[in-house]
């Protein structure tokens, strides 16, 4: 088989999963740290003593965090920081490989900028409809990225992810001694910390729109296709 | 399952074998230029090996950002402190007129100091952030004398790596390596927002090292040992952090 008739690059396959990894690690390690302090503020500083922005209503791993719980849950922080920070270098490394070797080759601009013809209004329009009435794609779309699919990928890859890469290196005390700019520009440590979990949640929800749709498309044969690289559609469409 | 050509399987081995020729190489250089933590083996060793390296390569001199007067928080955090026992209540009823602080190791000449002498000693003030690991932070004027002054005065061995501190609560020690122990915040500080150290925010005596979480400034400070082989003390991991699962550098 040649890599002409691929789907997705072995690059694309190898570096989907590996953010899969990162991001699951990433996700539940910085979830846990949340239960130590489950309570976000806005500015430089917050504890405790002062009016926190909204404060999650679980319970804590620390006796500290007024929860209302009459218990303390079991610290779990270390592993939860070692694994965060791990994570994060396989997440930044990987992307930093995709993107790279992707405008290198073209990736992008073959695969992922949407054609002007695509960004009109009424086009966009009836791709949201058909994606709200969750009708399946047609075959041939197994072979492209349909025009929300486009819009929706860049902004993840060009705008969600180096935003929380970003807030999170401005909670960093050492990262923002050398860069204090990364922090003072969002407004303070603290405003940083909330901006990740708000970012968090929004790449929560595009992984759950993202998967909802590979089951809508057809699971077995899109992950097929992210692992192996062949789709069969073709065939079958014609 | 696509076939992999004779091709493609040579450029992996060849990517293989210079990945791996490269990180042996980086390996020692790294651990040449002091870039490995203490607790860089296990499974998360890459990752905080990683994070230390480029945070010294990118911050060995940086200063931790100061602040306003203003900034400073009217209800400041002291975090929750284990009982401290008689022989600490005995000192503190004296005022801590008999607080001593040991200073061994790679010294040319080992020292202890008293809280009055260290109080005599040259300095400084700064109005830095101190964040907690989980998550909540102030700001506050810490004052004391420069770690780097009572290194000089007991003549610290230029070959020292790390300095060592002990805390009165013994299961506590830390250590920092030089980048922070020379840093000029990083201070023993003995006062904070004006007046004397507070017991709770570790009065008598507490090192502050601004660049690094809460749990790097240590409170109720007794010894320092400077040493040139981290590795001897307690576990090998550099401090008591890792040997309770958290990480020896505390930058992030």
């Amino acid at each position: 088989m040649t890599e002409a008739s691929e789907r997705h690059s072995f690059l694309v396959r190898l570096t989907h999963w590996l953010t899969t990894l990162a991001f699951l690690a990433l996700l539940v390690s910085g979830l846990e740290l949340v239960v130590s302090h489950p309570r976000f503020y806005w500015g430089e500083v917050g504890n405790v003593n002062t009016q926190p922005l909204f404060q999650i209503p679980i319970p804590s791993s620390r006796s500290l965090v007024p929860t209302g719980y009459g218990y303390t849950l079991p610290d779990q922080n270390g592993w939860s920081r070692y694994l965060h920070f791990q994570s994060a270098w396989l997440l930044v490394l990987t992307g930093l490989l995709y993107v790279g070797v992707g405008l290198f080759r073209g990736h992008f601009r073959h695969a992922l900028v949407p054609a002007r013809s695509e960004l009109s209004a009424k086009r966009l329009m009836s791709s949201v409809v058909e994606h709200l009435r969750f009708k399946r794609p047609v075959p041939e779309e197994a072979w492209s990225y349909n025009v929300l699919q486009r819009i929706s990928y860049l902004l993840v890859v060009f705008l969600a992810f180096p935003l929380i890469i970003w807030t999170g290196l401005a909670m960093s005390p050492s990262f923002v001694s050398a860069f204090p700019a990364a922090v003072n520009l969002l407004g303070g440590q603290q405003s940083a910390r909330t901006l990740h979990f708000f970012l968090t949640g929004a790449l929560v929800l595009f992984l759950l729109v993202h998967v909802l749709m590979v089951i809508l498309a057809g699971f077995w044969t899109r992950v097929r296709a992210m692992i192996t690289g062949r789709a069969t559609a073709r065939k079958e469409g014609v | 399952m696509s076939k992999l050509s004779r091709r493609q399987l040579i450029t992996a081995g060849a990517v293989t074998a210079a990945g791996a020729g490269g990180l042996a190489v980086a390996a020692k250089l790294a651990h040449r230029y002091g870039l490995v933590p203490p607790d860089s083996g296990g499974v998360y060793g890459p990752g905080e090996t990683l994070t230390y390296a480029a945070q010294r390569l990118l911050t060995r001199h940086s200063m931790a950002r100061e602040f306003a007067r203003s900034q400073i928080s009217a209800k400041p955090l002291q975090n929750e402190v284990a009982p401290l026992g008689d022989e600490f209540k005995r000192l503190q009823a004296a005022g801590f007129k008999d607080w001593q602080l040991k200073v061994d190791g790679l010294v040319a000449e080992p020292k202890t100091f008293s809280l009055a002498e260290l109080r005599s000693f040259p300095r400084r003030s700064h109005i830095t952030m101190i964040q907690c690991e989980e998550g909540w932070s102030y700001i506050g004027e810490w004052t004391g004398v420069p770690l780097a002054h009572v290194l000089e005065v007991v003549g610290a061995a230029p070959l020292a790596t790390h300095v060592v501190y002990h805390s009165f609560q013994t299961e506590w020690w830390e250590s920092v390596d030089m980048a922070d122990a020379l840093h000029p915040q990083t201070l023993l500080a003995h006062g904070m927002n004006g007046g004397e150290l507070p017991v709770g925010f570790g009065g008598p005596l507490r090192m502050r090292v601004t660049r690094q979480l809460g749990y790097k400034s240590v409170k109720y400070i007794t010894h320092l040992t400077v040493t040139d082989n981290i590795k001897q003390f307690g576990k090998g991991l550099g401090s008591a952090s890792p040997e309770a699962g958290y990480a020896w550098f505390a930058g992030i």
